[in-house]
């Protein structure tokens, strides 16, 4: 349970299953993360629990502690069950959480938990951010994903489809106690390169999300995706699981730098998906039969820089690009949140509490963190809900005294 | 090269496994099968009148993902005709006749029918008698089986009809469901019978169903008491066997054919060293069959080679002089636990059961690796390793987890023993799931040997 972001108490859940008490087991598991199924889907649990698990000091594999979870958690909602609120008062203080994606969930949940009173805004229709609209449909299906906002919707949080903007924001800032800022990343990088802005190249998000809700039917045969990390490899299986015929990754780097984890590339290769190491993209155009993608062959200089190789240029024939090489932060909204520091893109933010450098906001998820797991997500949302209600507390004691 | 033909109070077989009076002794055509396979004699399910039984008859305690820990059965006597098993153990011993076959035996108490029965039986060509003064259900509520078991008069009394006409060896078989065992055993003695065998089941309700509120076994909706058996009831086997094969009121003790959870060779060892001459099984075999015999020969014969010894006979009853009255142990002796860093993965088990369960001196305290020989350093160990906050790690990004001292187990998780408070109880090393982990060494007090009786008496002496 140290190794969790969450803390769930993991013996604690397994002994409850294994005394035939799932409902308890459940009720464990959400009580420390209230997305615990899509948690119990996602999370790379070889770098967390089951790669702390102490079978692996007896050479044996650990205890599957991410499918135990995943087998509370759907008896759980398979017997219709939903979480009750906690014995407390309820409290007037009204809190906006700015996205509905895994941070601002787990915030809204716990805070709700706690007495306050929470609405969710969102962009998107749906609410669950990526877990909804950004996970390999093979790892989570986006029915899960609301079925998990539901349950938090049912502990009486507010969901308001709307994106806020800089007038918004001062109306938020006017109407609730405080804020919390859970909106993610941004639009994914572009590829600075001649021919990117052509219809055929895709973002992998959009290109995700458009598979994940059924508006994305096919794919032409012949797909290219640039990049290596988790949302690359998940494009890349959606492209495969789309009908394409040929999906190729092209990462700049070589194999052992890849950001994506060792089970997604494992599993890429299972589908068939082909890698090419130290391959850079230089310029797309548009030929009769679709597009030629002109790449370098990049080697690494002494720093391990990437350096392209003169004369290397070949090209590779497509239909389609999809550039996976991460997100860009929300720069412009984050901006007009006054006082809120911004540091190298992300917001700044005290571990412990969320806090941001405008104390009437706090942050938490891949706004703060960058872009990492959903885990790492509820477990700020969460953190941040108690440093709101300490917050509010302290406020509320100088205002009566 | 091991011998295991045996001579028990008589009755001579090729080794000591018997098959117990139970289903798989049922009829001619299991028993031959069961010799095939290896067993060396079979008690028959006990004969007598036939009786109804109902359905269902078994249930099970499983633990911990192994099935049948412990059986329980609410199943009578024979329900075929007498002459129908007579016929059969004849063709028994008419196809096997080095074989074992001892005829399990229950009728009214009237003597008589009993000088009756024994005749039949022996006719047939039974190698020996066994009196089934055990059975806990159903038997007993019509005067028979633990009804006559838990009653050392009754026991002696029939036992004495059965001797009246008996050729072949005696062999009363005892109910564990009495407060002392050894009453019925030497009422046995005093009718002279040639030996004994225990234990039978152990009354027992195996569960109830959360559902129905019905306990197991379920019959139409109610259940009954059963009988015990199984890997769960071997320690009080032995130690009722003990009891027994130890007292020598009204006589030595007899041969005793010992029965309770044995299911391989290793638990026939130790009954043996208790003092049986033979083992008889039945749960393991109801689990798996008969073949489990075929490993019981070969192991036990093994062991025996290992060991130096030819015949059952050499190490029969060795460790019956290993037990004693408490009153006799050295209270000067002392163990203390010790963690080998080197093999602990670091889950703590040891730590819990020691502080919730035994004594408080296992603690979660180490900071730092060997300094000079064994970890004895300890400070504040908490801030290690246990961040408040903790984030998925990316490699390209975050550090590789702090490791602390030589071990492939991070120092901070090994626990570590306080010689000083360890009163060596054992309870870590039964708990640590890893093999020759926790052991426990004996640290000399440099006293002498003296026994609770030794101190006891020579302070009445000083007193005197």
């Amino acid at each position: 349970m140290g190794a969790c972001p969450t803390h769930i108490d993991v013996p604690r859940f397994i002994k409850k299953i294994a005394s035939g008490n799932v409902t308890g087991s459940a009720k464990t598991i959400l009580e420390a993360n209230v997305l615990g199924a899509s948690c119990s889907r996602v999370c790379p649990v070889e770098v967390l629990c089951e790669g702390s698990c102490v079978m692996h000091g007896k050479n044996e594999k650990p205890i599957e502690i991410g499918r135990l979870q995943r087998f509370a958690m759907e008896t759980f909602y398979a017997a219709g069950g939903k979480l009750t609120l906690r014995s407390r008062d309820e409290r007037a203080e009204r809190v906006a959480c700015i996205g509905a994606g895994p941070a601002s969930l787990a915030c809204a949940a716990e805070l709700r938990q706690l007495g306050f009173q929470v609405r969710a805004f969102d962009r998107r229709a749906l609410p669950g951010g990526l877990n909804t609209y950004g996970v390999a449909e093979y790892k989570l299906r986006a029915a899960d994903s609301l079925r998990e906002a539901a349950m938090v919707r049912g502990l009486g949080v507010e969901f308001e489809n709307r994106e806020i903007d800089a007038a918004g924001l001062e109306e938020l800032e006017r109407e609730f106690d405080a804020v919390f800022l859970g909106l993610g990343l941004g639009a994914m990088h572009r590829l600075a390169v001649e021919g990117a802005m052509s219809s055929s190249v895709i973002d992998a998000l959009d290109f995700i999300a458009g598979y994940k809700t059924g508006t994305r039917l096919k794919v032409a045969p012949r797909v290219v995706v640039v990049g290596a990390g988790n949302t690359a490899i998940d494009a890349a299986c959606a492209a495969k699981r789309l009908g394409a015929k040929d999906v190729t990754i092209l990462y700049r780097r070589r194999r052992e730098n890849i950001s994506a984890f060792q089970f997604e590339y494992d599993h890429a290769v299972r589908e068939g998906v082909v890698f090419r190491w130290e391959t850079l993209p230089k310029a797309f155009a548009a030929t009769e039969r679709g597009m030629a993608l002109t790449c370098v062959t990049v080697s690494q200089d002494a720093a391990g820089m990437p350096v392209p190789m003169a004369g290397s240029e070949f090209t590779i024939e497509c239909d389609v690009v999809i550039p996976a090489i991460g997100q860009s932060p929300l720069l412009e909204l984050l901006s007009q949140a006054k006082g809120v520091a911004i540091e190298h893109g992300r917001v700044a933010i005290d571990r412990a509490t969320g806090q941001t450098t405008n104390p009437k906001y706090f942050a938490g998820g891949d706004c703060v963190n960058g872009g990492r797991e959903v885990v790492d997500a509820v477990a700020d949302g969460k953190r941040a809900a108690l440093g709101i209600a300490a917050w509010l507390g302290k406020r509320m004691e100088a205002h009566v005294g | 090269m091991a011998d295991l033909t045996t001579n028990f109070a008589g009755i001579r077989c090729p080794n000591p496994f018997w098959l117990a009076s139970a289903p798989p002794t049922n009829c001619g055509e299991q028993v031959m099968r069961a010799f095939d396979a290896g067993w060396g004699g079979a008690v028959w399910k006990t004969i007598g009148d036939p009786i109804t039984n109902v359905s269902s008859r078994y249930s099970s305690v499983d633990w911990n993902a192994q099935r049948m820990m412990g059986l329980n059965n609410i199943e009578l006597i024979s329900d075929r005709p007498i002459e129908v098993n007579l016929r059969e153990i004849a063709e028994v011993k008419r196809l096997y006749p080095k074989h074992a076959v001892i005829a399990s035996l229950m009728v009214e108490s009237k003597r008589e029918t009993w000088h009756e029965m024994v005749k039949r039986a022996e006719g047939a060509g039974a190698d020996g008698l066994e009196l089934n003064f055990g059975c806990p259900h159903g038997m007993s509520e019509r005067g028979m089986g633990s009804a006559v078991g838990q009653v050392p008069e009754y026991a002696q009394m029939i036992t004495e009809w059965v001797k009246e006409a008996a050729r072949t060896p005696v062999l009363v078989k005892l109910t564990p469901n009495i407060t002392d065992i050894r009453i019925v055993a030497r009422a046995a003695k005093r009718a002279r019978a040639d030996g004994l065998s225990a234990i039978n089941t152990i009354n027992s309700i195996t569960g109830i169903d959360l559902d129905t509120f019905e306990p197991r076994p379920n019959v139409d909706g109610k259940s009954s008491h059963g009988g015990y058996c199984g890997p769960a009831v071997k320690p009080i086997a032995l130690n009722m066997i003990q009891q027994v094969n130890s007292d020598t009121v009204d006589g030595p003790p007899l041969p005793m054919s010992g029965i309770g959870g044995v299911g391989n060779w290793r638990d026939a060892a130790e009954f043996i060293l208790m003092g049986c001459g033979t083992v008889q099984v039945c749960t393991a075999a109801m689990h798996y069959g008969y073949r489990i015999v075929e490993d019981m020969i070969d192991g036990l014969s093994n062991w025996m080679d290992e060991k130096g010894f030819v015949t059952v006979d050499d190490f029969r009853g060795k460790s019956l002089a290993k037990v004693t009255e408490w009153k006799h142990l050295n209270l000067n002796y002392r163990i203390v636990a010790q963690i080998d860093e080197a093999l602990c993965i670091g889950c703590q088990l040891c730590h819990i059961a020691c502080w919730d369960g035994a004594h408080q001196c296992i603690h979660l305290d180490r900071v730092s690796g060997p300094v000079d020989g064994h970890v004895e350093v300890h400070a504040k160990p908490r801030e290690l390793g246990r961040e408040k906050i903790v984030v998925t790690p990316i490699p390209k990004l975050d550090p590789p987890k702090l490791h602390v001292g030589p071990y492939a187990t991070s120092l901070e998780r090994i626990p570590r023993v306080d010689e000083t408070e360890c009163v060596g109880c054992n309870l870590c090393s039964l708990v640590c799931p890893v093999d020759k982990c926790i052991t426990m060494a004996e640290r000399p007090t440099g006293l002498s040997p003296e026994t609770w009786a030794e101190r006891t008496s020579a302070v009445v002496e000083r007193a005197g």
